[in-house]
């Protein structure tokens, strides 16, 4: 059973490196159509980030070797990610590697590579992109681990798989706290994935942006790292979102079939989910930058409601 | 002598006693740099990694105590060493070997005080930290106490020519005697009427509650002022940049540790049964102080201040952790007060690790470049690698990454804090989770912090021509600095070796952790509580990510085989950048002054387009000196001046008071 549990866990980070981009692509043609606009193909990010790799890299001269290394442990961290979140199924090997605490920590360690790799050629716009990630990272941290810690408060885990698997068992029945933390979920994955309201992932303007300005310097392989990476992240995200709120379908062991139907399961919800992305981004515009922590601070606030409703609710 | 090998106590006071003599040695030959600058530094480290090897070895054995023969008549000083004490001289020795081998290639000479003396006010400093750890009696404790504080105060105005350094060592010598009369004060309760001033008095008194309230209260104070707790941190802003830096490292690596362990000492063992709102008073003051110091920090642009806002932020994560600890033992939810503890204690050894190597990197640029100001700093990777990338390995783990140190205590405090709502008290159970997302934000700001110092002072290009020829650090400073870094990854690759060692520290203080001793699964992998399933691998972390990592490499060699061409930052195309259009130590810190306001006493200075000379100026104060530091000093002025009234300067008026005062005395014993 333990070789077909390491087959399952690759398998699913498998799954998960070749569904990222392809999740970013769906979402892009949601939003193109919603904007009645003709949507790029769906396998345009494949293309994109293939491309890339077939190119000789330009580096500045004055970058470091830590400007170098940081695509490959930003890409690193997505995919060790990847593989810590039960994506598929609850019962893989490296889900015991890693509670949520642990995954939002990674998250931070890439966030803090991708910073210093910015400020690290010593462009205008490089210490810019820093600075701004780093604010937003900062606020969005905390409403994370509140919205982990509600869902940890109903289970008595911070386990991700174990939160999703006692969650499967409860009855089905709509519980106000985990709403509240949903809408503060999707509130962080948009300011942590660079979407709109936050930030702009098409935008090259210099007043707006923060992700892209931090890749401002890569190119060639190393920006296709980046940009893979950032479609994981976002990947990454919305599994977690889904093992918290919608876990029902995922595998509890590693047989093959029971894999396959996570699959399966797991691309209906992402196409779902993506389309609510593209949604939201739609109908909502760019706030300027110094309303991002309004914004975050919504998000925290409404974790921290949905928190009380639960204790209050315990507490009767 | 078999005898005195046997016994940790009496070994560990013989490398205590190495250290004064090591400290004297340096008197021989004073000037010679090489002789005590150098070598008997390195002895120094030596006898450091001794007492840590020792210390480790005793943490599982029994309390042992001594009456040493010699003190004031009839005031015998005791020692004891118990398991508290050994984790904090392991903590002592283990840090003090990686800061005594830079210290030995960091001192030259003709700055200040001569090298003898350095090194004999160096070595009687740790040796009166070591001698704090292991006292079992008000009295030794106080002496110790005191010539820990006065020979750090030597050593901070170790350039006692500059006139803010003396300044600077004038008001850590004034809080820390504040302190020391809380502590006093403190010991003075305890005794509980008995009169009697060992530890073992203290242990066996049994105080009323009013008074067990007031003695932690008191505690909390005088210990409160060493450690540097908002609104008494104002001195370590001003003496860490001051001193030299393996004293900053030193003072702020171990000597903040002496208060934490004294606090400990007192509420766990001297007092020994807290009651559960002491726990909501220090965590509350653990957690403004640890938002307090992060977003000060953030705003600094002298890297050294910088460092000390960063250690007040990680002194008030441990008193958090104590307060949530005191919390659960005081309504009897004992295996989480020793989650807490755990917590605790592994954050203590943590930031001993990684300030001190993070100040010692801040030396090592300070020699290379003169230059403190971040402002004037820039691109060192390139010029001195080695402290750039050890200083990484220092700030990843400050900034609570995984997998190194930091995140580990950052993990057991949060695991602790899930329990909280379980406390069996209304709103108590519903504030403290809140404690736990402030927790989070000053990590998260700690990141934010650790961005700004490494990526200013060492990424990017050189905001001065002087840095190009910045040089790297010598090898013994080097040897220091791995020896910190090596220390940082261990402690966080392994916690699940040093949590079982740090559970029966806990559990020698009353607080019961066999549930978390019996949680050691495998050797690899950290779990919380049973029952939970939460667990934490670092080695796994780091695998799966280096795979990653490797992989790509791997498959881009492979299948790509694309070369790498070297040219101009592209920028956007802007043809023109110099290294000052890179964001300031100023700029980076503007999103935190934007958001945080209020906490700060703003002075700006804004120029107009239509300045010849435009000149831009923002100096961010603490609000706290003027709300609460100059009103006392202006009470203290009018109570001196309505004093100074008696003083007439005429001997016949003195006369006359003697007179009285004679007066008065008779009447009253007669």
């Amino acid at each position: 059973m333990t070789a077909l549990n390491w087959l399952g866990q690759f398998v699913e980070v498998l799954v998960a490196l070749a569904l990222a981009p392809l999740f970013l692509g769906w979402v892009n043609q949601c939003r193109a159509w919603l904007q009645n606009r003709s949507a790029p193909s769906l396998l345009q990010p494949y293309r994109g980030i293939h491309k890339l790799f077939h190119k000789d890299a330009v580096v500045a001269s004055n970058a470091s070797s830590l400007f170098r290394i940081a695509p490959y442990v930003v890409f690193g961290s997505m995919a060790a990610a990847a593989a810590m979140i039960p994506s598929l199924g609850t019962r893989l090997p490296f889900t015991s590697a890693a509670d949520a605490i642990a995954l939002v920590g990674l998250f931070a360690a890439a966030r803090l590579f991708l910073s210093l790799a910015a400020m690290d050629v010593g462009t205008a716009f490089g210490t810019l992109g820093a600075r701004r990630e780093m604010m937003v990272g900062f606020l969005a941290e905390p409403a994370l681990l509140m919205v982990i810690f509600v869902a940890s408060l109903m289970t008595s885990t911070t386990a991700l798989p174990l939160i999703s698997e006692r969650l499967m068992l409860q009855p089905l029945a709509i519980h106000a706290s985990l709403l509240f933390t949903a809408v503060a979920f999707a509130m962080v994955m948009l300011a942590e994935n660079a979407r709109i309201p936050v930030d702009n992932p098409a935008t090259h303007l210099e007043l707006t942006m923060i992700h892209e300005a931090m890749l401002l310097e890569y190119s060639a392989r190393h920006l296709a790292l980046m940009e893979w990476a950032a479609a994981l992240k976002l990947f990454n995200y919305a599994c977690i979102g889904l093992a918290l709120f919608v876990p029902w379908g995922l595998a509890t062991g590693a047989e093959p079939l029971a894999l396959g139907q996570a699959v399966i399961v797991l691309a209906i919800k992402l196409s779902v989910v993506g389309a609510g992305l593209a949604l939201i981004e739609t109908l909502s515009a760019k706030l300027r930058v110094f309303r991002a922590p309004e914004f975050l601070a919504t998000a925290f606030l409404l974790a921290v409601l949905g928190q009380l409703t639960y204790l209050l609710q315990v507490a009767r | 002598m078999p005898g005195l090998l046997d016994s940790p106590l009496s070994f560990s006071l013989l490398l205590l006693l190495a250290w004064l003599a090591i400290g004297l040695a340096g008197l021989v030959r004073p000037r010679s740099l090489e002789f005590a600058g150098r070598q008997l530094f390195i002895g120094g480290a030596l006898v450091g990694l001794l007492l840590a090897i020792t210390a480790v070895f005793s943490i599982a054995g029994p309390a042992e105590s001594m009456v040493l023969p010699f003190g004031l008549p009839d005031l015998p000083m005791h020692v004891r060493r118990d398991a508290l004490s050994s984790v904090f001289l392991f903590l002592l020795g283990s840090a003090s070997v990686g800061i005594s081998l830079f210290a030995a290639g960091y001192f030259r000479s003709g700055e200040g005080t001569l090298p003898g003396v350095l090194c004999l006010q160096y070595h009687l400093f740790l040796a009166s930290m070591g001698f704090v750890l292991l006292a079992d009696d008000a009295y030794a404790f106080m002496v110790a106490w005191e010539t820990m504080a006065l020979s750090s105060y030597f050593l901070v105005t170790t350039q006692h020519r500059i006139p803010e350094i003396r300044r600077a060592g004038f008001l850590y010598l004034l809080i820390a005697h504040v302190g020391a009369l809380g502590i006093l004060l403190a010991f003075g309760v305890l005794q509980g009427g008995s009169w009697q001033f060992t530890f073992d008095a203290m242990r066996a008194a049994t105080l009323p509650p009013e008074w067990a309230s007031a003695a932690f209260l008191l505690a909390l104070f005088g210990f409160g002022a060493k450690a540097g707790l908002v609104p008494l941190h104002v001195w370590l802003p001003e003496a860490h940049p001051a001193a030299p830096s393996p004293v900053s490292a030193l003072m702020s690596g171990v000597m903040l540790k002496t208060a934490l362990y004294g606090v400990l000492r007192v509420t766990f063992d001297l007092i020994g049964e807290p009651v559960w709102w002491w726990g909501m008073v220090a965590l509350g003051i653990g957690l403004f102080t640890a938002i307090y110091g992060v977003i000060f920090a953030a705003v600094q642009s002298d890297m050294k201040r910088l460092l000390a806002y960063s250690s007040i932020e990680n002194i008030g994560i441990a008193f958090t952790g104590v307060g949530l600890s005191i919390v659960f033992f005081g309504v009897g939810m004992n295996a989480l007060a020793a989650l807490a503890l755990v917590a605790v204690l592994y954050h203590a050894l943590n930031h001993a690790f990684m300030k001190s190597l993070l100040f010692l990197g801040t030396g090592a640029v300070l020699h290379a470049t003169g230059e403190r100001n971040l402002g004037h700093l820039g691109g060192l990777i390139h010029r001195m690698p080695w402290v750039a990338w050890l200083t990484l390995v220092g700030v990843l783990a400050i900034a609570g990454l995984p997998p190194l140190n930091g995140f580990v205590s950052e993990w057991l405090l949060l695991q602790a804090f899930l329990y909280a709502h379980e406390v069996p008290k209304p709103f108590v159970n519903m504030l403290l989770p809140l404690g736990a997302a402030l927790l989070v934000l000053a990590a998260a700001l700690a990141g934010y912090v650790m961005v700004k110092f490494f990526g200013i002072i060492f990424l990017g290009q050189p905001r001065e021509q002087a840095l190009r020829d910045a040089h790297d650090a010598g090898w013994l400073e080097r040897l220091g600095l791995l020896w910190l870094a090596g220390g940082c990854v261990a402690l966080g690759l392994l916690p699940a070796q040093m949590v079982p060692m740090l559970a029966a520290v806990v559990d020698a203080l009353g607080v019961n952790a066999s549930g978390i001793r019996a949680l050691r699964d495998s050797w690899w992998m950290l779990t919380s509580m049973p029952g939970r399933g939460v667990s934490y691998a670092p080695l796994a972390f780091l695998l799966a990510v280096a795979a990653a990592m490797l992989a790509t490499v791997l498959i881009g060699r492979i299948f790509y085989r694309r070369r790498t061409r070297f040219a101009d930052p592209w920028d956007c195309g802007y043809a023109r950048t110099d290294a000052r259009m890179q964001d300031t130590a100023e700029g980076f810190g503007q999103p935190i002054r934007h958001l945080f306001q209020p906490f700060f006493a703003m002075e700006r200075e804004l120029p107009t387009p239509f300045d010849a000379a435009p000149r831009y100026r923002v100096v961010v104060t603490d609000r706290l000196w003027r709300l609460l530091y100059l009103p006392i000093e202006r009470i203290v002025q009018r109570i001196a001046a309505a004093v100074s009234g008696l003083q007439q300067g005429r001997i016949a008026t003195y006369l006359l008071y003697s007179f009285v005062t004679l007066i008065v005395l008779l009447a009253l014993v007669l």
